[in-house]
């Protein structure tokens, strides 16, 4: 089965839940996070390529879709965006509490 | 070629080239350790459990030649996974208040 998959997919989904439900902290709406989303992800293809492609990490093929980008699987896109976006949402709420 | 160190040299990277941020662009993250903590803990918790289950699992492994060797959590976890789960984080608020600095909507709290 595709349990990396469906873990990062899940991943994506629970860490938007977390914003929109619980952090509420506006981010989606705010042209810093999508700058910072852009960025962030261009920096991690860059690491995920050193990562993946040396190899430091390798990854079973049956545990993913297929295709790739710098060596490593597109499920890393949702890993990634779901880590950075939760840290930044947590970051601006522990902001807003003062 | 960097041997057992690569991966740890690849965090320390991370580390050295985001640091221009806190110090010439005034990101104000390390300079902030309580907030930064209350943003990067519980990411660290959750994705390090994630990892955890996916290496026993067998999602994914790492290369002992790449990596130092010390493991965690009944020496399944690479230390450098653990650092990692704190870097990257990091490297993502330093850029959010950078862009924030850059946006011109640096307000230090938000």
């Amino acid at each position: 089965m595709r349990e990396y998959t469906l873990a990062a997919a899940g991943a994506v989904v629970a860490v938007v839940v977390l914003e929109l439900a619980v952090l509420r902290t506006g981010m989606f709406r705010a042209r810093r996070y999508w700058a910072t989303i852009a960025v962030v992800m261009a920096f991690q293809l860059l690491v995920n390529g050193v990562l993946a492609c040396t190899p430091i990490v390798t990854y079973d093929p049956g545990r993913i879709l297929g295709p790739r980008i710098a060596c490593a699987p597109v499920e890393d896109l949702g890993f990634g965006f779901a880590m950075v976006t939760a840290t930044i949402g947590l970051w601006r709420r522990a902001g807003s509490r003062g | 070629m960097l041997g057992r160190a690569t991966y740890l040299i690849l965090l320390t990277g991370c580390v050295l080239v985001t640091l221009p941020l806190e110090l010439v662009l005034r990101a104000r993250v390390y300079a902030r350790p309580r907030r930064w903590l209350a943003a990067c803990l519980p990411v660290l918790v959750v994705f390090t459990l994630w990892d955890y289950l996916a290496i026993r699992r067998g999602h994914w492994s790492y290369d002992p030649g790449h990596v130092s060797g010390v493991r965690l959590l009944g020496g399944v976890l690479p230390l450098e996974e653990l650092l990692f789960f704190l870097v990257v984080p990091t490297c993502a608020l330093l850029t959010y208040e950078a862009v924030g600095r850059v946006l011109g909507r640096g307000r230090p709290d938000r």
